[in-house]
């Protein structure tokens, strides 16, 4: 089962309930933090990273003995990465998208390709789940390729959490794809009913189902829940808004580790996931 | 002209509710909500919209059924896998390729052996032109799962330079995208000042402290300012050190306050209303114009350049 924890903005408490979520399913079970701009699920699950793999992707080298200057490599870049005047042409290699484009089209053959890193996996096991995050190099905007690469390392069989980043772009697009089930998870405020609406119509357009956990649940209004009712999409939990929890999590604590009694109400998400799950 | 970028590196600190009250109490600003996936300072200023505007970016390619012989050559050429044996549901071609995965970036297009795919501009959101009581405000919405949102953020953000250059206004206020990635970058290239508003937790603190690597790589003068500073004190004063060390010195701290959800949910920025967190954003409205003026930045013409409207 590979589920997805997605919001429609940040903030809301997705990475919250991607590692409670983790430390109550009997394991193996794998948690891919894909929000590669922030990944903070190492934060609170605090694993010893024993493994690294950098990420890059191919990116033109022009050979300039062999280049003719015929321009034809800057005609054909749709990201204005390669820029040739009918001169030996200059790449930008933070523009590069990694298509092959410029080598394939080049008539003499003076692109030849080399990787060019872009950001890191890492590794690392805690207490039953195995975390495998993805992380893009500051400065670096191609964010994709790398939430690409954490994904290749989903468990064939078992529990495959995944933490998504906040949004409804590609990126979000690309990190829930091919999960069984979306988690959103809210806040019951104007703010994080706009945002989750936008979430839910994306998450739709896959044809994945979802259902939503409603975080601080008693600040704010009852909006949310209606809508939540109309559309037909189960609240699977209310978390409360306790300021231990805000505690727990401003310090780097899981819930369940701050709050033990709590692990009965992540319990009781799993269930409920797991019989809402189609494939379960 | 000036513009002041106010990010967070992780979503959910507060920024918006920040901005909305910072619209509120400039005096003559335009504004520019380069959130574009999660736009929500709508919600607050009510804007009426005045002018709404189509925004393409890029291509996407797309396979004729009536052409393709089904060589199977895009498959091999496509480096992003978005080339795919077709079900049902996806016109009579052997292959169709799904818009999601397309980078749109050619290749197939360019070695079909029969010419059979077109490659449309992709249609990714939408920008609009607003008037609100805070002033001018333009704002946009990604389409959802485009992946473009650098280049609408540019749009968004030119967009409010015209606008202020028009109506001779010295300040943009812009409402950054969270993260440190494409639109992260888009909307802080060339900015006068970065206010980073970060949480007192670990995540914020880690959060933080990439966003302030990202200043310093593009070399834009930041102030940091703690929101919910009361939920973790000694945690908010850890973070307020690191930023000094970076070079970002502390314009304000926000405490802890219901009212700004109770404002949010009247449409209402959080300095409408009268609560400690009022207070403290007006402190750190006034607070960052003395920062701001040691980087020869003005946010407030020098005539009215008090805080309190
Ligand atoms: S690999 Fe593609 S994106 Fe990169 S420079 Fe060549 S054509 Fe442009
Ligand atoms: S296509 Fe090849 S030969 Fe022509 S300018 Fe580009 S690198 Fe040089």
């Amino acid at each position: 089962m590979r589920l997805a924890i997605a919001s429609g903005k940040g903030g809301t408490g997705k990475t919250t309930v991607a590692v409670n979520l983790a430390q109550v399913t009997a394991g193996p079970t794998r948690l891919l933090d894909c929000d590669v701009e922030e990944p903070n699920c190492h934060l609170f699950l605090r694993p010893d990273i024993v493994e690294t793999q950098t990420v890059g992707i191919p990116i033109p080298q022009v050979d300039e003995a062999k280049c003719t200057a015929c321009g034809e490599c800057g005609q054909f870049c749709e990201f204005n990465a390669i820029v040739s005047f009918k001169t030996v042409p200059l790449v930008f290699p933070e523009l590069c998208h990694g298509c092959g484009g410029c080598m394939k089209v080049c008539p003499a053959g003076a692109i030849p390709e080399v990787a060019r890193t872009i950001g890191v996996i890492e590794q690392g096991q805690c207490r039953g789940v195995e975390l495998i995050q993805g992380r893009l190099n500051v400065g670096e905007a191609l964010a994709p390729p790398i939430i690409r690469a954490v994904k290749t390392h989903a468990a064939t069989n078992g529990v495959t959490i995944v933490d998504s980043p906040a949004g409804t772009s590609c990126t979000m697009i690309e990190s829930v794809r091919e999960c069984d089930y979306v988690v959103m998870v809210t806040e019951p405020t104007p703010f994080g009913l706009r945002d989750l609406t936008l979430a839910v119509a994306a998450i739709r357009e896959l044809q994945i189902p979802c259902g939503v956990v409603v975080n601080r649940a008693s600040i704010g209004n009852g909006r949310v829940r209606e809508y939540c009712r109309s559309e037909n999409i189960p609240v699977l939990l209310e978390i409360p808004d306790d300021r231990r929890i805000a505690e727990a999590y401003s310090r780097g604590q899981t819930i369940i580790d701050a709050i033990p009694e709590m692990r009965a109400t992540f319990d009781l998400l799993f269930q409920r996931v797991s019989s809402e799950c189609p494939n379960a | 002209m000036h513009e002041l970028v106010v990010i967070s590196g992780k979503g959910g600190t507060g920024k918006t509710s920040i901005v909305a009250s910072f619209a509120v109490l400039a005096s003559d600003a335009v504004l520019a909500d380069c959130d574009v996936e999660a736009a929500d300072l709508d919600l607050v200023l009510a804007p009426t919209v005045k002018l709404r505007e189509q925004f393409y970016s890029g291509h996407v390619a797309v396979i004729r059924g009536d052409d393709c012989l089904g060589c199977g050559d895009c498959v091999e050429h496509c480096r992003f896998d978005a080339v795919r044996v077709n079900g049902a549901g996806h016109g009579d071609a052997p292959y169709w390729i799904d818009p999601i995965a397309c980078d749109g970036c050619g290749v197939c297009v360019r070695f079909c052996p029969e010419e059979a795919i077109d490659f449309p501009q992709r249609h990714s959101g939408e920008w609009f032109v607003s008037e609100t009581r805070g002033g001018p405000l333009v704002h946009a919405r990604l389409r959802a799962a485009e992946g473009n949102s650098g280049k609408l953020v540019a749009t968004v953000r030119s967009e409010a330079k015209r606008i202020a250059a028009e109506q001779r206004k010295q300040l943009i206020i812009i409402d950054g995208p969270p993260g440190v990635g494409c639109p992260v970058i888009a909307s802080l290239t060339g900015a006068s000042l970065v206010l980073v508003v970060t949480e007192p937790t670990v995540s914020g603190e880690h959060d933080r402290e990439r966003v302030l690597h990202l200043t310093k790589h593009f070399d834009i003068p930041a102030a940091v300012c703690v929101n919910k500073w009361d939920v973790n004190p000694s945690m908010a004063e850890q973070i307020e050190r690191t930023a000094q060390e970076m070079g970002a010195p502390v314009a304000g701290r926000v405490r802890y306050d219901m009212h700004v959800t109770s404002a949010q949910i009247e449409a209402r920025a959080t300095v409408e209303l009268e609560c400690g967190a009022a207070d403290d954003i007006r402190a750190l409205w006034l607070n960052l114009q003395s920062i701001a003026s040691t980087h020869g930045v003005q946010l407030e013409p020098a005539a009215r350049a008090v805080g309190i409207t």
